[in-house]
């Protein structure tokens, strides 16, 4: 559970802040010592789910900044409801995080 | 046929398979990462990759939050707000990247895009907008973002 995550009702629709740790290698540095270029390293999906729907997903590529921040609104969840955050990198590592609708 | 030239055909086949799926359905293809938008080095390609078309309409309708200046090109927070009912699809690039798609968000439940998240800018550039509700693409140019130092490595 390694994402942090708050969800809080905005009119009829969920706001949803969710907050990951990942260094978002871009593939595009080099190693200040050996002059190697650092492989890409970096998420690209977050999925966020209620009652295990899908309900948002966000692509990333190597140009989100490193620690991934993603905020959005979504409408389904009610106050009360638990959704579900998952993320995926490019090296099949994943991590997740769930919130309560405040 | 022995393993090497079988190996060939299937990726043959599954290549001539992805092709003819993409050109049947261009607007639902989903769930897998679009690579091709990724790599894509203009916003135009971009648009075609995700899209299947760079014919967007401009909008009023959609609205950045970004700083006239970012001191740190690696940490730039954006965010987008659009008032355009039903939109399912979002995407935000940024002109002067050496890939300029950051990100695309999308919706299961359409409605009215609000998304936000940080990015990085490798140098002075502005950002553009894609929204896709019904169908219907629409684009927005923000005002330039002044980056004194950036964070797309080097």
């Amino acid at each position: 559970m390694a994402i942090k995550c708050k969800a809080k009702m905005q009119g009829d629709a969920v706001e949803v802040k969710a907050l990951m740790k990942h260094n978002m290698e871009t593939g595009l540095r080099k190693d200040s010592k050996t002059g190697e270029v650092i492989p890409a390293h970096h998420i690209t999906e977050v999925v966020c789910s209620h009652n295990g729907n899908p309900i948002f997903q966000c692509n990333m590529g190597p140009a989100i900044s490193k620690n991934p921040y993603l905020a959005f609104t979504v409408s389904g969840p009610k106050a009360g409801d638990t959704i579900q955050i998952s993320s995926v990198d490019n090296k099949g590592e994943t991590d997740s995080g769930e919130a309560v609708v405040k | 046929m022995n393993r090497r030239e079988f190996n060939k055909s299937l990726v043959t086949l599954s290549g001539l398979g992805a092709g003819v799926s993409l050109g049947a359905l261009p607007l639902s293809v989903f769930a897998a990462w679009p690579k091709n938008a990724f790599d894509a080095e203009t916003t135009d390609a971009v648009a075609e990759a995700l899209y299947g078309t760079n014919g967007a309409e401009a909008s009023d309708a959609i609205t950045f939050k970004a700083p006239d200046i970012a001191e740190n090109g690696a940490v730039v927070p954006i965010s987008l707000e659009a008032d355009i009912a039903n939109a399912d699809s979002v995407a935000i690039m940024v002109a002067n990247n050496p890939s300029p798609l950051t990100a695309t968000f999308e919706m299961m439940n359409p409605g009215k895009p609000n998304v936000g998240t940080r990015i990085k800018m490798g140098k002075t550039s502005q950002l553009i907008a894609l929204v896709r509700a019904e169908g219907k693409l629409y684009t927005a140019t923000s005002s330039e973002v002044k980056v004194t130092i950036g964070g797309c490595g080097g």
